[in-house]
């Protein structure tokens, strides 16, 4: 699976919403993305389908529908190419330290 | 129910794929220092033991078709408030796609917002990047400067 797949398809932010909405409540139908975002359903057909070119959205069939789900492991390989498993404690905790100052 | 989905793309073979997910010498080096134990039959017992032997989860094997298909019942031993949810299930299915092998994890439990299921979730992703990483490079995931 290509990086410049997943870096293209998370350099738009109707895709970085539509992650965040999968993130917050996963395996979810198009019909309910629809209902939180305020595009058309054909852009988010089309957005789904470049994130799921990318790994980052799996669909699944239950029954009739079909259910997304988000799939964090290719932002994870791009994590592992650049942080060491011994340093991301500690980003890990300024990260945290940063978003306690900032609430 | 809760569920997540996990997917990853490795250059490797389906049948050196489903020996580095089962064999305690390659799990080892990739998933934490564990070791998954069972004889892999349809209705084994099944557990997952740290390098001290202490037993993370047990289950059974529901479902083996080497080297395409297995799928365990998974309950937490380490944590009361995840053991007391009673058996997940796990599901690892592997398919050739052209010169790459897709790995797919999922993991579900019959229960809205399940603690399992959402403690699993921050470990799959590190696991299976370093899965990907060991089978591509034959070495385990380095942090040291080298």
């Amino acid at each position: 699976m290509s990086m410049d797949l997943v870096f293209r398809a998370l350099a738009d932010p109707s895709r970085r919403r539509l992650l965040d909405l999968l993130h917050a409540k996963n395996g979810q139908t198009l019909g309910e993305l629809c209902g939180e975002l305020d595009m058309t359903r054909q852009a988010v057909t089309k957005h789904l389908g470049i994130l799921e070119e990318a790994s980052l959205v799996v669909a699944q069939k239950r029954g009739r529908e079909k259910l997304h789900y988000i799939n964090p492991v290719p932002i994870n390989d791009i994590a592992d190419r650049w942080i060491g498993k011994f340093e991301r404690h500690r980003v890990r905790a300024l990260a945290d330290l940063k978003k306690m100052l900032e609430e | 129910m809760s569920k997540f989905v996990y997917v990853t793309y490795i250059q490797t073979t389906p049948e050196k794929l489903w020996e580095a997910l089962i064999k305690p010498e390659f799990t080892k080096q990739y998933w934490v220092g564990v070791s998954q134990i069972s004889d892999w039959k349809v209705g084994s017992s099944w557990k997952l033991e740290f390098s001290d032997g202490r037993v993370a989860d047990t289950g059974e094997v529901l479902e083996i078709d080497p080297p395409r298909h297995l799928v365990v019942s998974w309950q937490n031993e380490f944590r009361l408030d995840l053991k007391e949810e009673g058996h997940s299930r796990a599901t690892f299915d592997i398919e050739r796609t052209g010169d790459l092998v897709k790995l797919t994890v999922t993991h579900e439990i019959d229960r809205e917002g399940s603690k399992l299921i959402e403690a699993v979730s921050g470990g799959w992703p590190a696991i299976l990047s370093g899965l990907k990483t060991l089978l591509e490079t034959g070495k385990p995931l380095q942090g040291w400067p080298s």
